[in-house]
Formats: structure tokens, sequence, C-alpha cells
């Protein structure tokens, strides 16, 4: 159903009707690669209100997209050719489907008469995006491109948000038509819950008050909706210790006096730990999944669980619950809020639960050793956490890098941080920073790397020192897929196959040849003095730092095995 | 295929249900729901698709093997997809249920074609087609209707067998 109101005729090629559209939703930046097949888009961006950031290599331009995207809380768009600019987008789309973050990619594809021909870089790439998007489009005239994307974007952004797909034949970028752009349009079958049902409110709240030992555990959706502010007073209301997934991190600050930080398969130890002995767990904007509770049919057991999530079909996937509030979780909460100051018994501070929290936090801060070494990860990211301002938004690649930084670097401004979590993917973390740069340009923005990742999109340099987006790279050098070695030597009796990348290439060579700033540190004052340096460079810095290819990240919780079963060190 | 009515001798806990979904009628919708399915491990027995009441809009008609836990995700997903205005499982006691089946028999010689057709006319079948060597039945009812017929004529030989899986609707006023 379409409502159009005082919208007017005008005469225009499909692709020009892009632009606006684009330029109606507010976006200021798109990220992308030209091919033949959407040439007449290109063309039309010579005109259009829109900043477009040239990559090398059409993952990064998702990866980009996606990064802007986490930061604005707002759909990042990315443009890429038919065939092999489309596929070359899907990791990355993917990627943003995992991590439910707004994107709207916009392909080329061959004119409509040549589609099914097997043509000259011919995908079908709906039938390809298809189960990594919440939704695709292939618009068929040039009229319907400003509603398809309207619709694209009101999918992408609201509910739980997603990826789209806007596929556009060449022809239809080139016909001229005259061209409608709607200001409302309601899709049919579609309506994502936004309040909660207040019985389910009720009955979570009362479970709240009657546990003895409750916990909230935070997911991504706290940082989707924005619902920083609520988390802490409902938090400080309930005096709960706060638990987060790895999504989650960054959603409470990990400084704060009821923060325990992250819990999982690389999750603190006092995390993991507290959560099994909780009576009452709060889950919001978490799925439950596999790398944060373990085994789905020992996790929970024994208490009751309250799930707050916007998205039905997350309720009882992977964990049956007790309460389930269906909505969106800021709002969600902020009902909760009211009820229970209404209602709530005040509790003290000095309760036996909130002392055990102590107790755990201060048992494992003195009890898991760091790994030997002058410089270890552990050093480097306590030493970058004082070196960075608290708004720098940080962000990670995939491996024992990013699992470090799970460990090792406290979020303390809400919504700082993001990484690739649910898909996982190496070579995210580097062209996301330059997205979330872009995003906001006024905070440093760091990538903390491996280098088996950092390889993989390292010629996006070209892209952080040709468009002005600087952003830190610290690279934590172990010459190694680390985490596929950390597994063959604690699984596969240490027997090495595809992990060793040796010195090549010479990080600090590779920043010099893109005309980004490398610098090698040694001990933990040079870092100091790198990061220094880096952040008031304005150029990309690439920080390559050699640690011990035999420091392992732990703790760890083993594949298959439950929370109970971690592995505190080595 | 043949499970859909109780039958006692199944070993698996799975239940069999029918699923009436309201979809958008447009390019791809069949293609986003049976690769839900693919994706998310979902069993689908049958599906049929064709018009409904709504003039741009198609009723799926979908049955599926699936414990409770599964069925209430798969229902979640449904609807999930944008292109699913409605879906509702159907319950089997209030639902009216027809599959549509035509089998190709060995019929050359004339008992067998005289014992075909009797069998038929008892099942309320239609003949559609013969000729010197077949004989083609039409039989409309019940998923087991159609398995006990199919297994009164297996012995003359079963030379093409065209099942359209569950059309289903809602008993009374709906």
């Amino acid at each position: 159903m379409l409502w159009r109101t005082g919208s007017t005729l005008t005469r225009m090629k499909g692709a020009e009707a892009l632009m606006r559209s684009l330029e109606k939703e507010g976006v200021d930046f798109v990220f992308g690669l030209p091919g033949g097949a959407n040439l007449p888009i290109y063309d039309a961006l010579v005109d259009a209100k829109i900043r477009h950031i040239l990559v090398r290599h059409e993952q990064s331009a998702a990866h980009m997209a996606d990064g802007y995207a986490r930061i604005k809380r707002k759909a990042g768009v990315c443009f890429a050719t038919s065939g092999p600019g489309a596929t070359n987008l899907i990791t990355g789309i993917a990627t943003a489907y995992a991590d439910s973050s707004p994107m709207v990619a916009v392909t080329g594809q061959v004119p409509l008469e040549m589609i099914g021909k097997d043509a000259f870089q011919e995908t079908d790439i709906i039938g390809v995006a298809n189960p990594c998007t919440k939704y695709t489009f292939q618009p068929r005239k040039a009229t319907e491109i400003p509603e398809t994307v309207k619709k694209g974007f009101y999918i992408a952004e609201s509910g739980r948000p997603g990826p789209v797909l806007i596929d556009i034949p060449k022809d239809v970028q080139q016909d001229s038509q005259d061209i409608e752009f709607p200001d409302l349009i309601k899709v049919r079958g579609y309506n994502p819950t936004i309040d909660c049902d207040l019985s389910t409110i009720g009955k979570a709240a009362e479970l709240l008050m009657a546990a003895e030992r409750p916990i909230i555990m935070s997911g991504g959706g706290v940082i989707l909706s924005g619902a920083f502010s609520e988390l802490e007073v409902l938090a400080e209301l309930l005096l709960t210790p706060v638990v987060t997934t790895f999504k989650g991190k960054g959603s409470f600050p990990e400084n704060h006096s009821l923060a325990m930080g992250p819990i999982g398969m690389h999750g603190h130890a006092e995390a993991n730990k507290i959560i099994l002995e909780a009576d009452c767990i709060l889950a919001i904007g978490a799925r439950f999944s596999d790398r944060s509770v373990g085994r789905f049919d020992e996790f929970g057991k024994g208490m009751s669980i309250i799930h707050m999530d916007i998205d039905p079909a997350e309720i009882g996937k992977n964990k049956s619950v007790d309460v389930a509030i269906v909505g969106d979780v800021k709002s969600s909460m902020k009902t909760m809020i009211k009820l229970l100051s209404k209602k709530m018994v005040k509790r003290s501070a000095e309760n036996p639960w909130l002392r055990r929290r102590k107790e755990l936090v201060d048992y494992y801060a003195e009890s898991i050793k760091d790994y030997p070494r002058d410089l270890t990860a552990r050093k480097v990211l306590k030493k970058l956490r004082q070196a960075l301002p608290s708004e720098a938004i940080v962000t990670t690649e995939v491996g024992q890098c990013q699992m470090w930084t799970s460990l090792h670097f406290d979020v303390i401004s809400p919504g700082t941080f993001f990484s690739s979590t649910g898909l996982g993917t190496m070579g995210f973390g580097f062209p996301a920073a330059i997205g979330a740069k872009a995003a906001k340009q006024d905070v440093p923005v760091v990538d903390i790397a491996g280098d088996g990742s950092f390889n993989m999109s390292e010629n996006s340099l070209a892209v952080s020192v040709l468009e002005n987006l600087p952003v830190i790279v610290i690279l934590l050098n172990n010459y190694m897929l680390g985490m596929v070695a950390q597994w063959q030597r604690t699984f596969y009796n240490r027997r090495y196959e595809g992990v060793h990348l040796h010195n090549c290439p010479d990080y600090t060579k590779i920043a010099d040849a893109y005309g980004a700033q490398g610098i090698k540190v040694q001990s933990l004052a040079e870092l100091d003095t790198a990061i220094r340096s880096a952040l008031k460079s304005n150029v990309a810095t690439v920080i390559d730092i050699p640690i011990d290819p035999e420091e392992d990240v732990y703790p760890f919780v083993a594949p298959g095995t439950g929370l109970k079963d971690m592995i505190v060190g080595s | 295929m043949s499970q859909i009515d109780s039958n006692p001798e199944r070993e698996s806990s799975d239940n069999i249900y029918i699923l009436s979904a309201l979809v958008e009628d447009k390019p791809g919708v069949l293609f986003r729901v049976t690769n839900l399915f693919r994706a998310r491990n979902f069993n689908i027995e049958s599906i049929t698709v064709g018009y409904s009441e709504a003039a741009d809009l198609s009723r799926m008609t979908i049955t599926t093997r699936s414990d409770d836990r599964t069925l209430d995700q798969l229902v979640k997903q449904l609807g999930k997809l944008i292109d699913v205005v409605e879906v509702r499982v159907l319950d089997r006691a209030n639902t009216v249920y027809r599959e549509l089946a035509l089998i190709k028999m060995n019929a050359q010689d004339p008992t067998s074609r005289a014992e075909i057709t009797n069998l038929a006319s008892v099942f309320r079948g239609k003949i559609l087609d013969i000729d010197k060597f077949t004989l083609t039945v039409e039989i409309t009812g019940t998923p087991s209707k159609i398995d006990a017929f199919r297994n009164l004529v297996s012995d003359f030989g079963i030379v093409r067998l065209a099942r359209t899986g569950v059309s289903a609707l809602p008993r009374g006023a709906v």
C-alpha cells in the first residue's frame, strides 16, 4: 500500500531518480567501485550532493558502509557493478546481516532483456544475496526506483536492522521517465513490533524483584537501539551485575562498578563465572549465540530467563525463556524502569550478591597472569586504553586480536566499539574503521588488528590516505593466523598447517608505499610514542607491534562445551 | 508424504502440520519461502501455491514434519519474510484439506482394467485417460486416502504418479 502526498512528476533518468532518492534519505557518503553495468549511476553521481569514496575492492565498500552505519546508526550505502562487483559485496553484506547492521547495497545489473542469457558479468545477485539480506529488490522500471529506495531504507533501518540489496538493470538506470517521489510508504507484510506488551513487563518485573541473584546480559540490540542510559538506570535500580555479549561490548561502561565485561568463549572469567551463579537473567537485545553461552542445553539451568528483543523469532530460537518481551529494547527498558521505580523496594548495595561480584573480579584480577614477555597483547591494549580518549572509536579485525580486545580493552564510552562478531569476517576491521571515520570525523578511530586479517584489506590504505579519512591500525603482529594456530596447538597436538605468514609483507613498508605512516615498535615506551604520533597524524598510521606467536588467548571455553568448562589459563 | 493423517506406526516424535500463508503475488516469493526452509533446516512435505481470494496475494499451503519448538520457529521465521503477509498453523480437526493425485497404471489385460475401474469408483476417482496399455485415474482426498488407493493398485504396476500436495482451509467462518 502506498500513499502519496504532495509529490510531483519530474522527467529524469532512473539513475538520477536513484540519486535524488538517496539524497532524500540524507545519504552523505557512498562507498563503491564502478563498472560496466552501473556506469549510468556513476554518471548521475557526478551531479549528486553525495560524497563517493572509491574503494579498491568491493568487499571493503560493504565493510565501510557497515562501519559507517554502526556509528551513525543509519543505513550505510555501497555501490558495485554487476557480476563480480556484486558478488564481491556479498561477504560484507553477510557480515552486516549477521550483526544486524543497516545497509543499502546498490548493484548494477545487465539490461533487462539480457537477464537470464548468461550475459557478460551477469550474476543472479538477487538469488545469491537472498539468504544474507533482509530483503532484495530489482526495480524493472525507472518509475519504481524512488519507492524502492524508500522501502529499502525503511526495511534496512527499522525493526531489527539489516542489509537490503537493490539490483538495478542498466537500461532501467538509463531510461528517462516521469518520476514521482513518494513521501510515505507502507510495506504490507512488514510490521516490526516497537511497543511491548505491558503484561510481559509486569511478569518480568516480578521475577526480577523476587530474584536474589539477578543479572543483566546486554547484547548488541542495546547498541542498535541506543539504549545506553536506560541500561545504566535499570542496572543501578536493580543493582545487578551487568555482563555483555561480545556484540554488546560497550553497551555498558566497562569501568562501571556493576560491569563484568563480556561473557563467552573468550569472555572475562568473572563474567562467565557469575552468570552461572545467577538465579534470574535479564537478556536484553541478545540472541544466546553459541559463542556467548556455550552449550544451549546447559546454559541457564535452574535460572529464570527474561528475554527482551525486537525480533520475535529470536524468542525461543536457541533458548526457551520464562518471559519474552518483544519490542524495541529502549522502549521496553523505559517501561520497565517506570514500573520498577514505583514498585521496587530499594536493595542495599551491601548485599551478598554484589559482594560475590567483587570477590570474583578481585580473584581473577589476581590469579590470571599475563603471558611472560615484555610486549604482550594485554600490555599493548592496556597502554592503548590509557593513550586514547574515551570517545575514540575502536573496532577490530577477527581472531586473537579481536578476543584480546574483548578481554583487555575496556570500552568506557557506550557505543564506541564494534566488531564483526557474528560472521567473524577477517579483513572487516580496517575498512569498517574508515567507514566509522567518515561517520564521525572528529574523533580518533582505531582498528585493533592481527597481521592475517589486516593483510586481507590493507589496500584500503589507499582509500584512507586519498580520501583523508585517517585511522590508526594497532597491528598485533605474530606472523601467524594466530587463532587457528592456537586451536592447532590446543586441539591438534601442535600439528601446524597453513598458519605461518612469516614476516611477509613488511607492514611499515606497506604503509609507506601507500603514503601512510608506518611505525615499528619494540617496547611499551615506543608504543606510547607511536600512539601519540598517530593521534596527531593526518594520515593513517600502522603501528606494527611484534608479539610472541605462542601467546594464546585465555580464558577459553572450548567449542561444544559449556561456560562451566572454562579453561582459565594454559 | 503419507502421514498427514495420524499414523500410530510412525517412528519419529515429529508431527505433520499444515500451514497456510498469504504471500505477495510477485516473482521470487516461492524462492524466498523454500530457501528459508532449506537454510534453517526445516522440512517441507508438500507445498502448493496459487491464487487466493485477494487479487494481489497468493495462498501457500505448506505441510511440514516438525516438533513443536521447530514449528514455533518456522512460523516466526516465515512471518519475518517481508513478502509473507500472514501465516497460520491450521488445526487439523477444524480444517478441510485435500490433495489430488494422477496415477497411470498398467492395464493391458481386461481383468486389470475392470478391477482398476472398480477400485477407482470405490474411491470416487475418475478415469481420465485410457489406451491399449495404460489407464490414468484421478483421485482426490486426504493424503491417506491417496496412499490407500496407491497401495491397492500397486500390484498392477504404477507407470507414473503425480501428486499436488495438500491445499487446505479452516472450517466455518474465518
